[in-house]
């Protein structure tokens, strides 16, 4: 069962990636990211991370890729940029090197492990008991977590969001008429 | 059921709501601000800024009052061991106090002259100052990071603030991409040395290493990569070579008044944050990272002292003035690594702490100079808008010179007590070499401020220099400098009671 879970979600997975970068129509694009988010947050569920696998389907699925089909919907579906200019002469063989670097680097990482065990890591008290909790206590634990320990790191997180919102009045607001720009030399 | 929630029942920490009193009045200040503004009419001329000024002396008068209580009741950590309320965490707190009010002072003749008034600046001051002083107080590396980014994107939309100048534009979008890179380093490392000790809160990753003195190899490489890139990170935010190149680029595009808030509470909350974090988390690999700030620091010297000499451009002067203070900083750090058992009662703590104050106080004053200097349009601030400065005004001339004096740290100003105190440091602490680099460094530097003062005093008037348009130092800027140059020359003349009242 875990076995026929995890083939299934990791081709959801790895066919909305490849779907990312090779469907030409961007709103394709975004869908197939969609898809690939679907298939982590099963595999986030197989791993009894319920909580991860939610936040997963709403903040990404839900707000991100919404936020993408807006941006792409704002610019306009029919503009399509010219993949054969390339803006750095480096990018795309750099891009090769590190793709195939990085693969490289997974792979012998994942045959090393066979042999060597990777040591665990000591998870804090929270994350114990809520492993030892059979009601499973993943979510509650969280929600303590977040409520005593990190409250202040929660509260804070508001006065971030308020500093989005003014930055959001300045950058974005329009030059009144007759406002002239002034562009000098460019720093050097 | 009922049992099932009563048993539930969430126990949230303490709250010293005191103790968060600072935090609190320059928060609801913000809001108030913002919210007032937002509903009424352009407020009457200077309102926004003497308001601004009010909301941050009320925190500093706070902080005093708070400094008191430690000094009966000693330190404590708030809200569930999140945050310290110590001596080092408050003294930060009333430097952050007056770089707002500094910068508040700047900002309300500049916003006129460049006809984009309004209270958004001052809102992000005060947030700003708000996560400076959680950042220099944390207790955790989680509210460390907030505080950071609280800091750093409020600086982010400060510098770009300047919408009708191309130059402030890019200044905010440079800074915010290099910012967010710096963060993504700061973040690795706190996730992996999370990873190796189990815990996000300082004193409990202090002790995890202190009673598990010998490590596994994965874990000793886990924390020490870490360590290597809070440094990393820390590092950026402070400005120190090889991670700069952002400074000179962002201190000259963004508004002369934001840069300097940029770099006195920028560089205060940063110093504040990186003591916490190597002396009061990490002493355990005080030996493994002190040769890492040794060469920081030495290269922050020597680079910032010499790539300042090729410049013409005043604010970038500065910039590179700037980094040679984040050196010499360093060099306090250093010496606290020394020692760094004694978590922020090393020798060398102190000294970074008033050094932070000092500096503070004199780049505000030096900044306001630049801000009455660039005119309309804020960019005459290379060398020639200072010429003949000293003939057209001499009493600015003079507070400039003052200034300048300080920053290069000569004696009978704060500048030299502040840079006295680090190397006295680090001579006690028997690390000479970085000792006599930084004071051959101090004399580079000084070439550097000897070319504003030349420009100011001796310059030969050129063609066109009377078609400028006449520098004018309205009322707050006026107040600004006198008060820098004030306190420059007071704890010049009489260093003691600073020196003793340092933490």
């Amino acid at each position: 069962m875990q076995l026929f879970v995890f083939i299934v979600a990791g081709a959801m997975v790895l066919g909305g990636a490849v779907g990312v970068v090779l469907r030409t129509h961007p709103v394709h694009a975004a869908l197939s990211l969609v898809l690939t988010l679907f298939g982590i947050a099963v595999l986030f569920i197989a791993q009894d991370a319920q909580f991860l696998a939610a936040v997963e389907v709403i903040v990404y699925a839900g707000a991100i890729v919404v936020l993408f089909l807006f941006v792409i919907m704002l610019l306009g579906i029919d503009r399509a940029e010219d993949l054969h200019v390339e803006p750095f002469k480096i990018q795309r063989p750099a891009a090769l090197v590190i793709g195939v670097g990085l693969v490289s680097l997974l792979g012998i990482a994942v045959i090393a492990s066979r042999e060597h065990p990777v040591p665990t890591v000591t998870p804090s008290q929270a994350v114990t008991d809520a492993l030892a909790d059979p009601h499973n206590g993943n979510i509650r634990a969280l929600a303590r977590d977040v409520f005593s320990d990190h409250v202040l790191a929660f509260e804070l997180t508001s006065a971030l969001l308020v500093i989005a919102v003014v930055a959001t009045v300045i950058l974005a607001r329009k030059p009144r008429k007759g406002e002239t720009y002034i562009v000098s030399g460019s720093a050097q | 059921m009922g049992a099932l929630l009563a048993a539930d029942t969430l126990h949230g920490p303490k709250v010293d709501w005191f103790a968060l009193t600072p935090l609190i009045i320059l928060l609801g200040g913000a809001m108030v601000l913002l919210l007032v503004a937002a509903l009424t009419p352009a407020w009457p001329k200077r309102a926004y800024a003497l308001f601004t000024v009010a909301v941050g002396s009320a925190a500093a008068v706070m902080s005093f009052i708070l400094w008191d209580r430690i000094n009966h009741q000693g330190a404590k950590t708030l809200v569930g061991d999140a945050m310290w309320l110590d001596k080092p965490g408050v003294w930060i707190a009333i430097t952050v106090c007056i770089g707002v009010v500094m910068a508040a002072l700047l900002t309300d003749d500049y916003l006129r002259r460049e006809g984009i008034d309004g209270p958004e600046l001052y809102v992000l001051y005060l947030l700003a100052a708000l996560g400076a002083i959680v950042m220099a107080s944390a207790n955790d590396l989680i509210v460390l990071f907030l505080g950071l980014e609280i800091l750093s994107l409020a600086l982010y939309v400060m510098a770009a603030s300047h919408r009708k100048r191309a130059d402030s534009q890019e200044s905010g979008l440079k800074y915010f991409i290099l910012g967010g890179f710096s963060s993504a380093f700061l973040l690795y490392g706190i996730a992996l040395i999370y990873g190796s000790s189990g815990s996000t809160n300082l004193g409990k990753i202090e002790s995890y290493f202190r009673l598990n003195p010998i490590l596994d190899h994965s874990k000793e490489t886990l924390a020490l990569a870490g360590v290597a890139l809070l440094i990393v990170g820390l590092a950026f935010k402070v400005a120190a070579v090889p991670f700069h190149f952002w400074s000179p680029d962002v201190y000259e595009g963004a508004p002369t008044p934001v840069t300097a808030f940029m770099a006195s509470v920028g560089k205060a909350a940063a110093f504040a944050a990186m003591l916490r974090v190597l002396l009061q988390g990490l002493p355990h690999w005080a030996q493994d990272y002190r040769p890492a700030i040794w060469t920081i620091a030495v290269l922050t010297l020597v680079g910032g002292s010499v790539m300042a000499v090729v410049q013409t451009n005043v604010k970038r002067m500065l910039a590179f003035s700037s980094i040679s203070h984040a050196g010499y900083l360093l060099v306090g750090v250093e010496a606290a690594a020394h020692n760094a058992g004694n978590g922020l009662s090393s020798t060398g703590v102190s000294s970074v702490l008033m050094y932070l104050l000092v500096y503070t106080v004199l780049v505000g004053g030096t900044f306001a100079v630049v801000t009455a200097v660039g005119r309309t349009g804020d960019g005459a601030t290379d060398l020639a808008g200072f010429r003949g400065l000293g003939r057209s005004k001499p009493a600015l001339a003079l507070g400039m010179t003052v200034l300048l004096l300080a920053q290069a740290g000569v004696p009978l100003t704060s500048g030299f007590v502040a840079k006295f105190g680090v190397i006295g440091d680090a001579v006690r602490v028997h690390s000479y070499a970085i000792a006599i680099i930084a004071m051959v460094s101090a004399v580079i530097a000084a070439f550097l401020y000897l070319r504003i003062m030349i420009s100011m005093w001796i310059a030969e008037p050129e063609a066109g220099d009377d078609a400028r348009e006449a520098v004018r130092v309205p009322a707050l800027l006026c107040v600004a400098i006198t008060l820098s140059v004030g306190f420059t020359l007071a704890i010049g003349f009489f260093p003691d009671w600073l020196i003793h009242a340092a933490p």
